[in-house]
């Protein structure tokens, strides 16, 4: 049996596979495919990066090895950000996901997905450790920021991973690579370990190869945390419960402003084919309006810019990460400037530069204040639809993967492949891309479906009726 | 042309907590370098702020006891500015939804009474501190994240004098508060002034100068004193003053400028994401009022009118809540209000200063002391006797009266002992006593003095003159 290929919850339902069976099994797999998928930024050796297995059988994931985006703090293992400037980081602490899936009996073995750096951009191709690929065509990217995750999991080198989602983040490499990404609502998933990118848009979700998975890991991860005043004490249920196959009468919505001109006609039919298996399961579809959606992108990159400015001044060389050479008078400003000169990449320097200039006075009410009220609108928008209906179903992203390099030297055309994703950021409501689709060049397509702030249950029953009807989830990558 | 001063200042209260602002250690002076911190309080990535519930308290008690409008709505803002001792390179402080605005503080000094209004009052987070060495500059972080309350006053002080009695005003109540142990060698009392002049009795500001590096209430008064000085100079020939931020140097005793406004820092304040806002419930305002205790001025009133203190007394005894709760103390063993007063003001306020203790730290027994005021009142003992026996009683802790005992100290009031003693000063002083004869009434006084001392301090004075004075008329 290749263990490699199982989920979650075939390897929980398999009594008899050891947790160092499933590790040999994934080594194998990433000894054979890495060299063409580049998921991987690091294997970590170190105390943490060991497999583990619990003693204790009934844990809920019995030693399952877990891969980690590497922005999420594993105490004693480097965590970089696939940034030089957090060059030898290694966080004396673990992030709270990280303490639950360990408490869960989750193996966290050190292995660290690729990302584009601090979790800019869509397409990991902003790494210092340099673009991962889209296992189902190594010459496109494999979406981002969480692309290493999506990677690794399509391409069976790991049975789960976690990524960020700041505005599609999960939910675009998922439907890039053919696999499940949830972004659960602000709020359900304590950010403390997270290192931030957009405080106010961040979340931790898994990704992962069917929606059963979502489900368990999403149990695991999501509750209040007293270290994160900004998580919510509101009850957290077994979401695989939630999973009953049974969607009739579920009302959904189908925004027009989601099927306009710029959607791959491809996609657009894919999402269409979509909406008519959940009719046949029962759904109840209507068409509903999100007017403010064009507004969406930039409101989304004037308030992620601005915190993210903010967020990552902390990366100033005195205290931890990349020490840049310096001559032996040299000032502090030369410090900061060397430092954070060497250490940023390319877009996190236009992303810190654009945050810094929306903050700046004279500029605060243009810019900042004016996209916080557009926020409030967005918001106000998912708040009435979702009065009418249970959960709102959107294609993912307007196009499937693109070439690696395509989009490098053209950043606005690379942000507007999460105008479809960035919306339940700004709203903090919960999302899920699910496979719904090949193109003709053998390119996975994904649906979103969005619902009400914490209820990640409809979401994950809605998503998960569908894949029940379907085959998408169980075309694996030919590599 | 006539001019005014306008004075305005800001002062940085630490809050008196277990714990810093936005993490759980330990809010203490003193400790080891960098042995206070933790990733929050570092700064690190990933870590996150949880509001300190208790300085949010205090800075709410503080805010109430000003008088402030306590905010139904509040939230936390980011400053950011790069700095090598600021951990994340933003502060997080409170920008345009403070918790309080617009409250006062009275002073009422020799001479007149005052309203001054508080603007605003909000909490913050300190940053670390920065030594220099030679060749290297070391950080301490151990300061950083600890909960710093401003409480900024509308510029209404008009003389540096003014200015000075507004501290010492605001520093009495943090401290009856218990909110702050506002010691500004600490560094947990800080003050910012800024001054500006105008013309007499015109309504706008005149351009005003920041003085920071303020090290002392004294330096304070001086820092002014000098701007004062240095403004009207400027005005006066035809100059014109530049908004700019000046330091206050106490070796020179001059202001010099810092930076002027031209390269101000731009903070970019926003809303602190990782805090949402939040709101205050009556309840809890009204739960936290119900800790204030009586302040300071009202303290003073009530021991002028119930106890029938002078003001001079009454504003003593209230300038050190210890004392003051000390003297209530007393009375409640005995109630004696003007001597009691007149021996914690007098001596025992003599001996703090002395030893730079407190009362407390003193260690007088309120009983003793009031036992000590008896033996002076019934004759055992005098009073300059019973200062000797004070000092004994801060050193051996053992009552007046085992002391008086032991050392043998009891006043002599038998006139037998003392005729042979006055016997022998009048054979020894023949001059003075034929002064005395000629009308030279100090004399009297040295003869009483050369007897106090052949008693070795012992004789009761009133009946040592009786007596001379009889002997020699
Ligand atoms: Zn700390």
């Amino acid at each position: 049996m290749e263990l490699n290929r199982l989920t979650i919850h075939e390897l929980l339902d398999n009594k008899e596979i050891a947790a160092p069976d499933i590790f040999d099994s994934l080594a194998r797999r990433i000894k054979d495919v890495e060299g063409k998928v580049k998921a991987f930024v690091r294997v970590d050796r170190t105390e943490s990066g060991q497999p583990r297995q619990n003693p204790q059988a009934e844990t809920l994931l019995k030693g399952i090895p877990i891969v980690i985006k590497d922005n999420i703090c594993v105490k004693g293992s480097l965590t970089e950000c696939c940034s030089k400037i957090l060059q030898g980081f290694s966080p004396p602490y673990d992030a709270t996901v990280i303490t639950k899936l360990r408490a869960a009996g989750a193996a966290i073995y050190g292995l660290r997905a690729n990302m584009d750096e601090f979790a800019f951009g869509s397409s990991t191709e902003n790494s210092c450790f340099g673009a991962s690929r889209n296992p189902h065509d190594p010459s496109r990217v494999p979406g981002g920021s969480s692309g290493g995750s999506a990677a690794c999991v399509a391409a069976d080198e790991a049975i789960a991973a976690l990524g960020s989602d700041t505005g599609g983040s999960i939910r675009q490499p998922a439907s890039f690579c053919g696999v499940v990404g949830l972004k659960p609502s602000y709020g359900r998933v304590s950010r403390y370990g997270l290192i931030a990118f957009a405080s106010s848009l961040d979340q931790i979700g898994p990704i992962t190869k069917d929606v059963r998975d979502a489900a368990i890991l999403l149990s695991v991860i999501a509750g209040y945390d007293e270290m994160d005043s900004t998580s919510q004490r509101i009850p957290v249920a077994d979401y695989t419960k939630a999973l009953t196959g049974d969607i009739k009468g579920l009302k959904i919505g189908v925004p027009k402003e989601y099927f306009v001109e710029g959607v791959d006609k491809e996609v657009k039919d894919a999402a269409r084919e979509a909406i008519e298996v959940f009719k046949k399961k029962g759904a109840v579809v209507r068409d509903i309006s999100l007017k403010y959606t064009e507004y969406a992108v930039p409101t989304y990159y004037i308030i992620a810019t601005a915190e993210a400015s903010s967020n990552l001044a902390r990366f100033d060389a005195v205290q931890y990460g990349y020490r840049p050479k310096l001559p032996a008078k040299a000032s502090l400003i030369e410090m900061y400037k060397k430092a954070r000169g060497e250490g940023f990449g390319q877009e996190a320097k236009r992303r810190i530069i654009l945050g810094t200039y929306v903050l700046s006075h004279g500029y605060y009410d243009a810019y900042y204040l004016r996209a916080q009220k557009v926020r409030t609108l967005i918001k106000g928008d998912f708040d009435r639809a979702l009065n009418e209906v249970d959960c709102v179903i959107t294609p993912t992203s307007p196009s499937c993967a693109f070439r690696i390099g395509e989009k490098l030297e053209d950043p606005l055309s690379m942000y507007l492949s999460d105008i479809y994703t960035i919306s339940a950021n700004l709203a903090g409501i919960p999302a899920i891309s699910i496979p719904a689709g090949m193109s003709k060049s053998g390119l996975p397509i994904g649906i979103q479906i969005l619902g009400k702030a914490f209820d990640e249950a409809t979401v994950l029953r809605a998503a998960h009726s569908f894949e029940q009807n379907t085959e998408w989830h169980k075309i694996k990558p030919n590599l | 042309m006539e001019y005014e001063t306008v004075i305005g200042l800001e002062v940085h209260a630490q809050l008196k907590t277990n714990t810093k602002a936005f993490c759980g250690c330990r809010n203490e002076f003193g400790l080891e370098p960098n042995s206070s911190v933790c990733p929050v309080c570092l700064g690190f990535p990933g870590s996150l702020p949880v509001l300190n519930k208790r300085a949010f308290e205090l800075a709410i008690k503080t805010a109430l006891a000003l008088g402030c409008r306590i905010q139904p709505l509040t939230k936390f803002d980011r400053k950011n500015y790069f700095y090598p001792d600021l951990p994340k390179n933003f502060q997080i402080s409170q920008y345009d939804m403070p918790l309080s605005l617009n409250g006062f503080l009275q002073i009422e000094e020799e001479g007149y009474k005052k309203r001054i209004g508080i603007k605003r009052i909000h909490l913050e987070e300190d940053a670390g501190k920065l030594m220099h060495e030679e060749n290297n500059s070391l950080v301490d972080f151990n300061r950083a994240g600890t909960p710093l309350m401003e409480i900024v006053s509308e510029p209404d002080m008009s003389s540096p004098q003014e200015a000075y009695d507004y501290l010492t005003a605001l520093k009495l109540i943090l401290q009856y508060l218990e909110v702050s142990e506002c010691s500004m060698e600490k560094g947990t009392l800080r003050c910012d002034a800024n001054i500006s002049l105008r013309e007499k009795g015109a309504k706008a500001l005149g351009v005003k100068a920041e003085l920071k590096n303020l090290n002392s209430f004294k330096a304070v008064k001086a820092a002014l004193e000098y701007e004062e000085i240095r403004q009207r100079a400027a005005l006066e020939a035809g100059g014109k003053i530049i908004q700019e931020t000046r330091l206050w140097n106490d070796a020179s005793l001059k202001t010099v400028p810092m930076r002027s406004k031209e390269e101000a820092q731009d903070y970019r304040y926003f809303p602190e994401p990782d805090l949402i806002s939040f709101t205050i419930g009556e309840k809890e305002v009204e739960g936290i009022r119900k800790t204030i205790p009586e302040l300071p001025l009202k303290r003073r009133q009530r021991f002028s009118d119930d106890y029938g203190l002078s003001r001079y007394d009454a504003g003593v005894l209230i300038s050190d809540r210890l004392l003051a709760d000390y003297f209530e103390g007393c009375l409640k063993i005995r109630n004696a209000p003007k001597p009691i007063a007149n021996w914690l003001n007098g001596p025992v306020m003599s001996f703090m200063n002395e030893r730079g203790a407190s009362i407390a730290e003193l260690g007088i027994r309120q009983g003793d002391l009031i036992d000590l005021i008896a033996l002076v009142e019934d004759g055992t003992i005098n009073n300059l006797t019973a200062k000797d026996v004070l000092r004994e009683m801060l050193q051996t802790k053992s009552s007046p009266r085992d002391i008086i005992k032991q050392k043998d100290l009891a006043q002599i009031s038998d006139s037998g002992e003392l005729s042979g003693l006055i016997e022998e000063a009048v054979r020894e002083n023949e001059k003075t006593v034929a002064d005395y004869k000629a009308g030279k009434v100090s004399a009297l006084m040295f003869l009483v003095g050369q007897v106090m001392r052949k008693s070795k301090g012992k004789a009761n004075p009133n009946l040592l003159q009786d007596m001379i004075k009889r002997r020699l008329s």
